[in-house]
């Protein structure tokens, strides 16, 4: 990298009269235009959220986030239930997609035999380009209904008297609720985040897994003990991106959610999301109050997913640092 | 001794067959994805989904010929605005910037933008647009679609060039030729499938876009050109009829996913045909 740095720069350094020179200069300035663009536009983003949630924020402050109510008529907007939502499906999303997409990526890297693993890779990278509004379509008429005549009345009866995770099981099956958005949205990034697993899986040096092997090493041993270890840094990066998907995705909640300011102990409950609350009123909200209260909820969702964002990065320069390797 | 072996034995036994099982549960979901759409869409595509305008309820004569016709010019838009936009700073990060500050600067901020949800754009275009213009517009959805593209296709392309090895740019630049003229004639025609690629991958992710469009197109029931007005796009004619309690709406929405399902699986075989077996980052 550093040559060709130097061949450019050279290029640039080697005399005023050189024709190249007003062309590149030229070159630089629009692609270094271009670049900047972005950087305008994610601050644009942050300026505008600000600014057009700045009624909402002088008026509730910090209670906002901490604020059950959620009453246009009254004008008296609070975050809780939204919040709520948006972690407890992501984190529903969380356990079942990430050991879910580790074992696909686990399966075509190390199992499937070599004709098979293409189109297995294919296919699960296909399903990860179909459109959210998709899933929220099968989710609505076909995952939901089934899911509440086989699956839900199950849960109620077995897991709904235990003690503590009880009474998240308890409640009328309806398939539409939490829950439901959660599976479906596990459903989505499990595609995204195996895919990553599967390239950085693919990224270990043969070498390593022989020399485990050769040591007398089960697949599970070389998998868990070595490859694991050797590409922690892209695993953790694959499910932060697919993390980062369930916080903000929209449609597919709406669908499924049920769309209710209310707090339910129960998973089978209805709910909301931050994104499905701006999917559904946004064009409907009347009232600077009540605009600016939903911006404000997209401001709350921009710093989650930024938050996370930047924690992966750090985790990742962190670890590069420590181990002194490109990921 | 052999206790431990026989333990590691079955470890790993029940550890690969329960990765087998949930390679099965993934493919099976997209078999059950797949298949509900056949099954509910196929019935009604037909030649006047083409032709027919959305439908008032209770009219089964209808088809989806505006919302075609308003997604493919904003998606057009997204791509012709977008693709220069990305490709240009990708091109900035992999050639001047690499590893300035201010490239590191772009980057991350990139990525935010690439993992921002796409309803915040959504958000962010009707505040800067939709409500200085004073109406919903096609130019204004088919800008949140550009803002949605020009990530995806930043990280493409500059994952892309910087594949070009230096030795090509360092023969060019030896035969004395400016390093404009090196990227442009030698580092983008040795990266071309890539960055096409990265272009495909970025059309297939906005045609599918739905939330950024209900606060910027919304929704237009005629069939429209106008660009400067609220224009119907399938997205939200999909969104909008499938949560109506009308039967004919219904399955023109069915009709239309599996439309809009099937040419962006079309276009991801295409992109990765194209790729020539390379491996997706997950956009």
């Amino acid at each position: 990298m550093e040559q060709s740095v130097t061949a450019g720069q050279n290029n640039v350094s080697a005399g005023k009269s050189q024709p190249g020179i007003l062309g590149d200069r030229i070159f630089r300035g629009i692609t270094q235009v271009s670049a900047l663009f972005i950087v305008l536009v994610v601050f644009g983003i942050v300026g505008m959220l600000l600014y057009d949630a700045w009624p909402a924020i002088h008026k509730f402050g910090f209670g906002f986030l901490t604020s059950k109510e959620w009453n246009p008529v009254a004008e008296q907007f609070g975050a809780v239930s939204a919040i709520f939502g948006t972690l407890v499906t992501s984190a529903i999303a969380m356990v079942i997609g990430v050991p879910v997409s580790f074992g696909v990526a686990l399966f075509i890297t190390e199992l499937a035999p070599a004709w098979l693993k293409r189109p297995i890779g294919t296919a699960i990278e296909l399903l990860a380009a179909i459109p959210s509004i998709i899933y929220g379509l099968w989710g609505l008429f076909v995952f939901a209904p089934w899911f509440a005549d086989n699956v839900e009345p199950w849960l109620t009866d077995n897991l709904g008297n235990w003690p503590i995770i009880g009474p998240l099981f308890n409640g009328p099956p309806m398939g539409i609720g939490i829950l439901t958005a959660g599976i479906i949205l596990s459903v989505m990034i499990i595609p995204f985040m195996a895919a990553v697993m599967r390239d950085v899986f693919d990224s270990v040096p043969a070498v390593l897994k022989e020399s485990a092997h050769g040591l007398g090493s089960t697949t599970w041993e070389v998998v868990w003990k070595v490859v694991l270890p050797y590409t922690r840094v892209g695993v953790v990066g694959g499910v932060m991106l697919g993390l980062g998907r369930a916080l903000g995705e929209t449609m597919a909640v709406t669908f499924v959610i049920g769309n209710s300011h209310d707090i339910s102990a129960s998973l089978l409950m209805p709910g909301n999301t931050i994104s499905s609350t701006l999917a559904n009123e946004f064009t409907e909200a009347t009232g600077q109050v009540y605009m600016s209260s939903l911006i404000y909820l997209g401001l709350v969702l921009f710093a989650i997913t930024f938050v996370v964002l930047a924690l992966a990065k750090l985790l990742l320069l962190k670890l590069n640092a420590k181990e002194g390797k490109k990921s | 001794m052999n206790t431990i072996y026989l333990r590691r034995r079955i470890i790993n036994v029940f550890n690969l067959t329960v990765a087998l099982l949930t390679t099965l549960l993934a493919l099976f979901f997209l078999a059950w994805l797949l298949w509900t759409l056949i099954k509910n869409g196929a019935p009604h595509i037909n030649w006047s989904l083409f032709t027919q305008s959305t439908p008032p309820p209770g009219d089964s004569n209808g088809g989806l010929a505006n919302a075609i016709v308003g997604s493919l010019m904003m998606t057009a838009v997204g791509v012709l605005l977008g693709s220069p936009l990305g490709v240009l700073a990708g091109t900035y990060l992999s050639e001047f910037g690499r590893e300035s500050r201010l490239a590191s600067v772009v980057r991350f901020v990139n990525d935010i933008l690439l993992s921002a949800p796409s309803i915040l754009i959504g958000v962010f275009v009707y505040a800067i647009i939709v409500v200085n213009v004073g109406h919903f517009s096609g130019w204004a959805g088919g800008i949140a679609l550009t803002l949605i593209m020009i990530p995806v296709v930043v990280r493409t392309t500059e994952d892309m060039l910087s594949l070009v090895p230096d030795q090509m740019r360092e023969a060019a630049a030896a035969l004395g030729a400016p390093y404009w003229k090196v990227i442009l004639t030698i580092v983008y025609r040795s990266a071309s499938k890539g960055i096409m690629t990265g272009i495909l991958l970025g059309l297939a992710r906005i045609s599918g876009e739905t939330a950024p469009l209900l606060f910027t197109a919304l929704n237009n029931q005629f069939m429209s050109l106008n660009m400067n007005d609220s224009i119907a796009n399938l997205p939200v004619v999909i969104f909008q009829f499938a949560m109506s309690p009308y039967d004919d709406w219904q399955h023109l929405a069915w009709a239309g996913s599996l439309l809009i399902t099937v040419t962006i699986l079309l276009l991801n075989i295409i992109a990765r045909l194209g790729l020539g077996g390379g491996s997706s980052k997950g956009y």
